[in-house]
């Protein structure tokens, strides 16, 4: 497994642990913010998003979103 | 500073609140009502004379020596059975006494060994000072038939037995019964043939069910049980108080001393956390200190291919200094971290983070508690508030319901075990609490003596959260939950959407027991026993946080104490059982990446602030690499250069080969501890560590208890591991300067809002303080959340069961499970270079008799246990503590190297690896695999020390 395969896994483990939150995207994109490195951050968000899940590539979305505005 | 024994009482002190006052010897004194006339005489200065009593446990009145007069009364009572009354006047000394007592210790001599000047318990033998006491003189009797002559047992390795010497005074026998709760001792025959037996006739010390805690040796009056190490060295002459090093109980011991020589460790009767009891690691296991394999001088090498070569302090700390600025200013500063140690002080732990985030410039400091508890971390603080057990271990003497889940107490934690062994036994006339246990093994503590858990629901590795969630299922819609509690304490709202999850039908135990394959009926006593028997407390270890969903499993806890009202006040609570010693303390210390000390997030500006003022530096706001994440990077080629102090992560973490290939990738990898473990076979340095006897500091326990950690010897090393960080920091040009470890606690103090009571004198005053220590609670905090959340409104969180992705298959049927065993920790870097070893000389695999007959597998053979990370081999047990399809052996041994089974699979919030669920395959093996081979060859290669200077 490659450290980005690797990180596509942690996301989606994350986002589906979260799915029963009421707000999913928020809650998987503010534990990524809280937990990850910059590095991991930026690998994720520089990805091609391929193998998230729905609420995992939105919250990556999100993530890079607030990256692009920082 | 000379050397006197604990005061004895006699007897256990009362607990009542009332007061009388009685005469003893024409003074007036006043206790608690149901004191015992010995210990009221005791605690006004007066020494009963006594030999069978003692005050850890309750009175038996058989050896006739503490008898007393009191008016009004006929005869002479024993004054240890005999309970204080208001204005009772009694007389501990008359010509009278002094006849009957002569007349007892004569009986007791007459067939006693008179070798006192070369007994090992000469002058601290309580049979010697009551002869003296009751001015015995003479023996005019003319014994014919004696016990003495009789053969020692030399077996256990810690202590001899030496019946000719015996009293026959049972203390030894109620130890183990009443203290320890093994009940492994008895007395056999009558009369002359009176002699104490470890187990069966048949056996011997160390081949009973004794478990070596060392409470029967402690009451001993006589050198019948005896520390090898007194008869080896002689008796103590000064004695310092200090905290175990072992497990998160965090007993409190007196190192017994005869210069610099440790002689014996003796638990402390007013040590809060063990009160005056030990287990066989922190009383007998602490040879490691002395042993040759210590390394005492700093070692260096370019590569790992190299031997090491012996450098001075000073080249030590220029050479690292260098190389971490080199590859700093080559790879950037992110390509450095640290990890801390959960064995080492809070001071310690404290100094490395600090190292990392205020020298080399980032958060990349993580803990051992990644791999442990940092579920527990995140759990507790998202519903709570905040990251600790909520009681302390007095609490547990008010609890009416025991639940334990994945928890080992009686190898893990034997010292709280046997506190909680006394609570399921009754004591003192109370009904016993019950007992709820939730685990995949038959543990010790399911059926031993006098205690048989009320339900025993042994399910299948990995669906902790689909048991706790069908448990909340039938105290929801059972309509148990306590709803009062609830609407004053926690967020009414989320109560409602949880309630509403957990009453679904596809969460009550009929349509998860096929999932979980606990009996639905049984769990639904069980569910209905936590919410209504009492005070139900739970208590919880690593079978709960190391799983894909660790962290989901503390919050399912959490929200069944809090639907139950089981929180804030004695007798309840969530209560995680802590591995190491100062686990808790690495954690509070500011050790992973995303918190500074008090566990305050590192992008919380205010926090950050009141550090950078204090250390002059700026801090990153983000959060830095725990363990698994450096090992990547390390891989990827951006994490180059590691400091490790006091943790083995190549022999304790997870999927070994992806540990060795990231600490292969680096450049600098720092190894600073006491031996060449196995992370130093890829290690660049190597700074010698000392151990918790030489030096000052301090340990935080499971209970929040912050403990002294006190120097009785001189490091070997010439410096303690707080000093090694300070010249690596100077050497790193920060300006560095704490003369003493109190002055670190200062600077905690100072910048942990939780500590802000805290400092070394409070502490010296004190003997221990509970954290929070604050202005509202100047004393510390025994118990949690007792008017209100951390957090404000408790949280409930719906946990929902996700099934792990390492799941059985044809290539892969069974489900392996690791642990631990009571005469070993850890990695066993400690305990396998002690006598311990006589228990636990090799890790063994258990497995159920049906999964071993399919594979044509016996007892004691050398089997290959395989899973899709790696395989390793040894011997099997077979045995039906586990279940069929379940697997169980224990990560001890570097030889076995078990985590080269288990996978990377880790909790989805923190990581924590999920070393509990590993599917494996077992089949039978004539010798060890290719890489126990190549690993060994790697292990001898890389640990060769250069012994001559070259010539050039």
């Amino acid at each position: 497994m490659t450290s980005l395969e690797r990180l596509v896994y942690m996301l989606n483990q994350i986002a589906t642990n979260l799915a029963t939150d009421p707000d999913p995207v928020t809650a998987t994109a503010e534990h990524i913010h809280l937990f990850w490195d910059p590095r991991m951050k930026q690998m994720i968000v520089e990805s091609n998003r391929e193998g998230l899940s729905p609420v995992a590539a939105s919250a990556v979305q999100r993530l890079a979103q607030a990256h692009a505005s920082a | 500073m000379t050397y006197q024994p604990q005061k004895d009482f006699g007897t256990p002190a009362s607990g009542s609140s009332d007061l009388v006052t009685c005469t003893i010897d024409g003074r007036q004194v006043t206790v608690p009502a149901g004191t015992s006339v010995m210990r009221a005489a005791a605690e006004q200065g007066t020494s009963i004379p006594k030999l069978c009593a003692t005050d850890n446990m309750k009175s038996f009145g058989s050896c006739r020596l503490c008898l007393v007069e009191i008016d009004g009364r006929r005869g002479t009572p024993a004054s240890c059975t005999t309970p204080v009354e208001q204005d009772m006047v009694v007389h501990t000394q008359t010509p009278h006494l002094q006849k009957l007592r002569k007349g007892v210790m004569e009986l007791y001599i007459s067939d006693h060994p008179l070798d006192c000047l070369t007994c090992a318990a000469n002058g601290d033998c309580e049979l010697q000072d009551q002869a003296g006491a009751v001015g015995l003189r003479d023996v005019r009797y003319e014994v014919q038939s004696t016990h003495l002559g009789q053969e020692k047992d030399h077996s256990n390795p810690y202590f001899d037995f030496d019946p000719s010497k015996c009293i026959a005074c049972s203390r030894c026998i109620r130890a183990c019964d009443e203290v320890q709760g093994t009940l492994a001792l008895t007395m056999e025959g009558r009369g002359w043939d009176s002699k104490i037996s470890a187990g069966l006739a048949s056996d011997n010390f160390l081949g009973s069910e004794c478990v070596s805690c060392g409470a029967c040796v402690q009451a001993c009056p006589t050198a019948t049980l005896v520390e090898k190490k007194v008869v080896e060295i002689g008796t103590p002459e000064h004695s310092v108080v200090t905290t175990c090093a072992y497990c998160g109980v965090g007993c409190t011991f007196r190192a017994e001393m005869r210069g610099e020589q440790l002689v014996r460790m003796v638990p402390y009767k007013d040590g809060k956390a063990n009160r005056g009891h030990s287990c066989v690691k922190g009383r007998f296991a602490w040879g490691y200190a002395q042993h040759q394999d210590r390394i005492l001088k700093p070692m260096i090498r370019k590569s790992i291919n190299d031997a090491w070569r012996e450098v001075e302090w000073d080249e030590a700390f220029t050479y690292t200094a260098s190389e971490l600025k080199r590859i700093s200013d080559t790879y950037g500063r992110h390509a450095l971290g640290g990890i801390t140690s959960s064995r080492c002080t809070n001071e310690e732990t404290f100094l490395v983070q600090k190292l990392v985030r205020a020298g080399f410039g980032n958060n990349n400091v993580d803990t051992c508690a990644r791999v442990c508890h940092s579920p527990t971390g995140y759990g507790l603080k998202t519903t709570f508030g905040t990251s600790a057990g909520t009681q302390d271990f007095d609490s547990v003497e008010e609890c009416d319901v025991m639940l334990i889940i994945g928890a080992n107490p009686t190898d893990g934690h034997p010292v709280f075990a046997s506190r909680m062994k006394r609570r399921l036994r009754g004591q003192d006339g109370r009904p016993p609490a019950k007992l709820i246990v939730i685990d995949p093994r038959r543990t010790d503590i399911v059926r031993s003596p006098h205690i048989e858990a009320e339900h025993h629901l042994p399910l299948r590795p990995g669906t902790n959260v689909a048991v706790l969630t069908a448990m909340a299922h039938v105290i929801v819609s059972e309509g148990l939950a306590n709803e009062a509690f609830i609407k004053e304490r926690c967020d009414w709202d989320e109560y409602r959407h949880w309630a509403e999850f957990v009453a679904q039908p596809r969460n009550s135990p009929e349509s998860l027991q096929p999932v979980t394959l606990v009996d639905a009926e049984e769990l639904r006593a069980a569910a209905r026993l936590y919410a209504t028997g009492g005070n139900g407390a739970i208590y919880y270890g690593l079978g709960v946080t190391e799983h894909s969903q660790g962290s989901s499993t503390v919050m399912a806890i959490a929200n069944l104490a809090m639907a139950t009202g089981n929180i804030g006040r004695r007798g309840v609570g969530v209560n995680p059982l802590r591995g190491q010693n100062n686990v808790q303390g690495a954690c509070d210390m500011g050790s992973f990446p995303h918190e500074l000390s008090g566990y305050r997030h590192v992008s919380d500006g205010d926090a950050r602030k009141l550090f950078e003022n204090d250390w002059g530096v700026a801090l990153d706001p983000e959060p830095g690499l725990r363990i698994p994440n450096m090992l990547d990077a390390a891989v990827d080629g951006v994490f180059k250069a590691l400091y490790v102090q006091g943790e083995d992560i190549l022999q304790s973490d997870p999927n070994t080969k992806h540990v060795s290939a990231g600490l292969a990738a680096m450049e600098c990898v720092i190894v600073h501890d006491l031996f060449l473990n196995e992370t130093a076979n890829y290690a660049h340095i190597f700074l010698p560590g000392s151990t918790f006897l030489e030096k000052n500091g301090t340990f935080t326990n499971a209970e929040r208890r912050i403990q002294p950690v006190r120097k009785v010897m001189t490091p070997l090393n010439g410096l303690e591991d707080w000093e090694v960080t300070q010249r690596l920091a100077q050497a790193m040009g920060l300006d560095w300067n704490y003369a003493h470890p109190s002055e670190i606690m200062d600077e905690i103090a100072r910048l942990t809002p939780t500590f802000a009571g805290v400092s070394f004198a409070r502490l010296d005053e004190e003997g221990s303080l509970q954290w929070p220590v604050t202005d509202a609670a100047p004393d510390g905090s025994p118990i949690m959340h007792v008017d209100g959340f951390v957090r404000g409104k408790g949280k409930f969180v719906v946990t929902d069961y996700v099934p792990t992705d390492e799941k059985t298959g044809p290539r892969f049927p069974l489900l392996l499970t690791t642990g631990r065993i009571l005469s070993h920790y850890n990695v066993g870097a400690q305990t396998r270079r002690t006598e311990n070893v006589a228990w636990h000389p090799e890790d063994l695999l258990e497995i159920h008799p049906v999964d071993a007959e399919d594979r044509g597998i016996k007892s004691g053979d050398w089997v290959k246990l395989a899973s899709r990370a790696g395989e390793t081999t040894l011997r099997a047990t077979v045995t039906d503590r586990v279940a069929p399809g379940v697997v169980y052996t224990t990560f001890h041994h570097a030889v076995t190297q078990v985590n080269v089974v288990t996978t990377d699979f880790s909790d989805w919030a923190t990581n924590c690896p999920e070393y509990k669920v590993t599917a494996v395959q077992i089949s039978p093996s004539n010798g060890p695999t290719d890489w126990q081979e190549e690993y060994e060859a790697l292990s001898e290669r890389a640990r060769r020390i250069a012994t001559e200077v070259p010539a050039e």
